[in-house]
């Protein structure tokens, strides 16, 4: 038996069979890390000794015929800019590279607490500020599918590694699409709840008003496992929703006849045709099993990677303005004075990527330029959340490809950051509401090289449990090999 | 193209950024089309719109208010753990104040 292509509830099975052991499955993944990592190159740093401290520890549960937690011996790989006490986390950036956290992240803390074994810290974008993970300050992650291609990003690491067996789920963080791109380029299913759903307590932070954590996983009912076990309010981040977490795996099979599918045709121009006939199929499926299929329009689609990319770096600049050699992180090694040592540690500690984007938040919020960009881009931001809200009056959920393109060559689009932000149109909108969204593979394209396709489905804020019910019967209907 | 090479060095400077004249020369025309294009929001006509700064939903209670009880925190050890230079239980900076 392969352990590492097991589900949650397979290795939960297995375990309480006393079939196989947690330091078993484990190990069985550290194995495999060892055998394949060198290509895929998804984790930045492993921490066996902490996973298997964990895996012992569920062993004794099982000996002792005690109640196992609900992610008991999951193998579970965590992006790198989410804290882990004594294990590094680097934000995949030069700046950070040997900082080690004080205290655990809340969603690092609940999956262990449910018994859930931390293998290792994914590679990633720097400060997960791009779409491909070749913005790492340490080297880039290849695509599992096609090792010449890019896994998509930020949460580029977090996802090749779910989606080439080297985890059984990871999490990722996503801000305007850094888990659902991923996740749809490498062919796994990978989850941004609502806005304040999960605690952002020690995410290092990027855009605070857009960042999320949230999961990834080979089926939906990994990703609604693990979803549920790091939701909920957290005292420690004030913008975590006070708002009670149902049981999303009991929500998985409901029925989905009678349910709304709004299809907005703003969401089906200017993509690589094969991946819109694609996604039509797997509309064409969800009707089939009973969903009622209605156009609708989000007029200010358009005016979203602008109002996005506005917000996102005017937050990121003043976020990183913490990175400055003095309480933690590199600091240059020659300077003149106080001034000269910042400025001489940022431009050596940060990465290309990192500089555009903190040059360009601090100048949409510099003096005579505020109201022009940063207040004009909120004020859209309104009109963007508006088309959303408006249209779940009439459908329950919203369904649209993830991407416009499938993943591509390592360095082809490194040189042409617009063109990179642009690339982001189907994700960032939801950011920008602030609603859930999910991707979920929808067949391969039909040409050579055959990669995935990604599917997003979108719900309105807190309806997570019927964002995972469309996507469950998706899977469950054999939309995931659809063609 | 409307940004020059003036302004990105002194959007740096505000950023405490020390570009090299590679970066400016290489950051100019990137970041001159991307502030173009953002320039697309002005079709839009937002006088009567308010703005969002944060996302928000109905909730019980005011969560951002907690209760004033002392915890537990970091030990003086472990907050200045990574710091490029401590000593004596302080952050290490260079000399900020000029003697007589």
């Amino acid at each position: 038996m392969d352990l590492t292509t097991l589900t949650i509830g397979e290795i939960r099975d297995q375990l309480t069979r006393r079939q196989v052991s947690a330091e078993e499955l484990v190990r069985a993944h550290l194995a495999r890390i060892e055998e394949k990592d060198g290509e895929v190159r998804t984790y930045l740093h492993l921490s066996p000794a902490r996973a298997l401290e964990q895996a012992q520890r569920i062993d004794r549960l099982v000996a002792a015929g005690e109640p196992l937690p609900p992610l008991a011996g999951v193998p579970v790989a965590v992006k790198d800019v989410i804290l882990t006490r004594g294990v590094r986390t680097t934000c995949a950036s030069r700046i950070l590279e040997n900082y080690l956290a004080p205290y655990d992240a809340t969603a690092v803390q609940r999956l262990e607490a449910a018994g859930a074994a931390v293998v290792g810290k994914t590679n990633c974008d720097e400060f997960a500020m791009g779409s491909s993970t070749e913005n790492s300050g340490f080297f880039p992650t290849h695509n599992p599918h096609d090792l010449t291609r890019v896994p998509g990003g930020s949460s580029g690491g977090s996802a090749a590694a779910v989606a080439a067996n080297l985890a059984t789920v990871s999490l990722g963080s996503d801000t305007g699409g850094s888990i659902r791109q991923p996740a749809a380029l490498c062919g796994i299913v990978g989850m941004m709840g609502t806005y304040g759903r999960v605690s952002r307590y020690g995410l290092v932070a990027f855009a605070s008003s857009l960042d999320h954590i949230g999961p990834f996983g080979r089926s939906v009912r990994d990703v609604a496992l693990v979803l549920r076990t790091i939701a909920g309010r957290d005292p420690k981040d004030s913008t975590s929703a006070d708002v009670p977490v149902p049981d999303y795996e009991a929500a998985l099979d409901q029925d989905v006849r009678g349910l709304k599918i709004g299809v907005p045709k703003e969401f089906f121009a200017g993509l690589d045709p094969e991946i819109g006939d694609n996604v039509q199929k797997g509309i064409d499926l969800l009707a089939k099993l009973g969903c009622q299929v209605e156009p609708i329009t989000l007029p200010h689609t358009d005016y979203a990677i602008g109002c996005y990319y506005i917000i996102c770096t005017a937050e990121a600049s003043s976020n990183l303005a913490r990175y400055d050699g003095i309480r933690y992180g590199f600091r240059s090694a020659e300077y003149a004075d106080l001034r000269d040592m910042y400025k001489k540690t940022r431009d050596r500690g940060f990465g290309a990527e990192v500089k555009r984007r903190i040059m360009l938040g601090t100048y949409v919020l510099s003096s005579g330029y505020y109201d022009a960009y940063y207040l004009k881009a909120q004020k859209v931001r309104t009109l963007i959340a508006r088309d959303f809200m408006e249209a779940f009056d009439d459908v329950d959920v919203i369904i649209t490809p993830t991407s416009p393109i499938p993943a591509f060559k390592l360095g082809e689009r490194v040189d042409d950051p617009l063109q990179m932000y642009l690339a982001d149109i189907y994700t960032v909108t939801a950011s920008l509401a602030g609603i859930p969204g999910i991707s979920v593979p929808c067949g391969k394209m039909r040409s050579e090289p055959h990669l995935p396709v990604g599917m997003q489905i979108l719900a309105k804020h807190f309806d997570e449990a019927r964002l995972l019910q469309v996507a469950h019967a998706f899977e469950k209907g054999g939309g995931f090999e659809v063609a | 193209m409307a940004l020059t090479e003036k302004d990105v060095r002194y959007v740096a400077e505000l950023a405490h950024l020390e570009l090299t004249e590679e970066e400016v020369k290489k950051f100019l025309p990137q970041l001159d089309s991307i502030l173009q294009y953002m320039q697309k929001l002005n079709e839009l006509d937002t006088a009567q719109v308010e703005p969002m700064a944060q996302v928000t939903y109905p909730a019980a209670e005011n969560p951002a208010l907690r209760s004033d009880q002392p915890h537990p925190t970091f030990r003086q050890d472990e907050a200045l753990g990574n710091a490029p230079e401590s000593d004596a239980g302080c952050f290490k900076v260079p000399r900020v104040i000029e003697r007589e």
